[in-house]
């Protein structure tokens, strides 16, 4: 009986502590001043570079981490450990360290960007950087719930479709892939909503030009030091978007067979 | 005619295995869990590969290490059932009969007329629409066999086909089965644990333990051998 008050007040003091700040957020502006400062362009500047570039690094996300999560569910090789640590190293990486990992490799004077620089060709502060520092900070989501999901595939399924006539391309394409569906799914909504908050890497490697390089997070802390109604009509979004993005995570990975 | 001898390091013995069946006959396979009897349709299928050996079907050779020859199980024209029958449960019942053609990029209306023929000849017309993880053990065995049967493989590998099968349509669906093996005229294996599969279905019989043949030849003449352990409980 006390016990069971004691976990009742536990409860709702943890979920009051995270629901406070995020109702605090609504209460804090007037409906028409979230709507006015929608049209400022900061905020829109803001919102379609944020768009833009998480859609971009989720694609190119699925692109390179869904052969490579397959590979992994489904063959062992030597150095599998090492590829798999590997993918997962960003999730546990400061922000910071990733944004001045990434300058030292991409940048002007980089390991990789003073040979690019040979060429013309600018990798940091520029839009590309955004995404490669999504792209970076976002690819273990997507990655690590591909391979999950791949691994709860029946190989049975697999080998049935092989004496069926399907080559090991059909097999992933027709078999493996709709059969993981839900699970690469929610790992791309997770990378998108991940690519989407990414603030320290971006603002290390990219950094905090309006329309250019500065996404929702940046142009959150650099619209606060002035206007904070335009900050905060940008949190508001962010937190619907992170609503929505846990709402179609549940609903896409309730299992269908 | 079906010509195999396969040698594969398995966990607890080595399997070792020569057998061969001619086109229009049925070899059955018994013999306790895990002496490998399974293990022998993989390596005919192509699912694993043996160590050694050759595997020879008709006139193509589908294994051999000393000629260095391993057709992959998609170029092997087999049709194998597995026990759980291994429908795809993200399609329906005429999309899994379909799957095989459509992997060997036959024409659609060419698909479409062979699946409708098989579905009637299996009885499974009411059901081509329905998704297939919804059917009862006896309709997965029905489309399992009818998604191996309209590719018209060169032999067909059983593994318990009635094991899901629910004990009143078992009968009906033996002799249904029989049916469909006869009309194909093809070599066919068939693995069970059932003495009236292994009676019925087979023209021949093969007993394997650990991974030997340790006997073969008319169902009768195997299943007098009491003196085996195994045939002493199977044949009751």
């Amino acid at each position: 009986m006390v016990l069971s008050l004691l976990t009742a007040v536990l409860l709702a003091l943890f979920l009051l502590f995270i629901t406070l700040p995020v109702v605090s957020l609504f209460l804090r502006i007037s409906p028409e001043a979230f709507l006015s400062s929608l049209t400022e362009p900061v905020v829109l500047d803001a919102l379609s570079l944020s768009f833009v570039t998480a859609t971009v690094s989720t694609v190119i996300v699925v692109l390179f981490g869904t052969p490579l999560a397959l590979v992994n569910a489904r063959h062992d090789y030597r150095g599998r450990e090492l590829v798999d640590t590997l993918t997962d190293l960003p999730i546990v990486l400061p922000p910071a360290v990733a944004g001045l990992a990434l300058l030292m490799a991409f940048g002007r004077r980089g390991v990789i960007g003073q040979y690019l620089d040979i060429f013309g060709i600018h990798i940091g502060f520029t839009t590309i950087a955004v995404i490669l520092a999504q792209v970076f900070v976002a690819s273990p989501f997507y990655i690590r719930q591909a391979r999950a999901s791949f691994e709860t595939v029946d190989r049975l399924y697999e080998d049935a479709a092989r004496t069926l006539g399907a080559s090991r391309m059909t097999v992933a394409l027709r078999i493996t892939i709709p059969l993981a569906w839900g699970g690469l799914v929610s790992g791309a909504i997770l990378s998108f909503a991940r690519a989407l908050g990414e603030f320290g890497a971006t603002i290390m490697f990219a950094g905090n030009f309006q329309g250019r390089t500065q996404t929702m997070p940046l142009a959150i802390y650099t619209t606060m030091q002035g206007d904070m109604n335009a900050a905060i009509s940008l949190s508001i979004i962010l937190v619907v978007i992170s609503f929505a993005v846990i709402s179609a995570v549940k609903i896409v990975t309730r299992r269908k067979y | 005619m079906l010509a195999v001898h396969a040698v594969r390091e398995l966990r607890d013995f080595v399997l070792d295995v020569t057998l061969s069946v001619r086109s229009g006959e049925t070899l059955v396979l018994i013999g306790e869990n895990g002496s490998g009897k399974s293990t022998v349709l993989n390596l005919i299928s192509g699912i694993l590969t043996p160590d050694h050996g050759e595997i020879v079907l008709g006139d193509r050779t589908l294994f051999s290490d000393e000629k260095k020859i391993g057709i992959p199980p998609e170029s092997r024209k087999i049709g194998h059932l597995f026990q759980s029958y291994a429908l795809f449960p993200h399609m329906t019942v005429a999309e899994n009969i379909a799957f095989g053609l459509r992997c060997r990029k036959v024409p659609r209306p060419e698909i479409a007329f062979s699946v409708t023929n098989q579905l009637r000849a299996m009885n499974l017309v009411d059901l081509a629409d329905v998704n297939a993880g919804r059917l009862s053990g006896g309709q997965r065995q029905r489309v399992a066999l009818a998604r191996a049967l309209v590719l018209e493989p060169d032999l067909l590998l059983l593994d318990e086909p009635l094991a899901a099968v629910d004990m009143r349509a078992q009968t009906a669906m033996r002799s249904e089965l029989r049916g469909r093996i006869k009309d194909a005229g093809i070599p066919c294996i068939v693995v069970t644990h059932n003495l009236r599969d292994a009676l019925e279905l087979g023209d021949r019989l093969c007993l394997i333990e650990e991974g030997k043949v340790v006997a073969e030849g008319a169902p009768g003449e195997v299943l007098a051998m009491r003196e085996n352990g195994f045939i002493a409980s199977f044949a009751g």
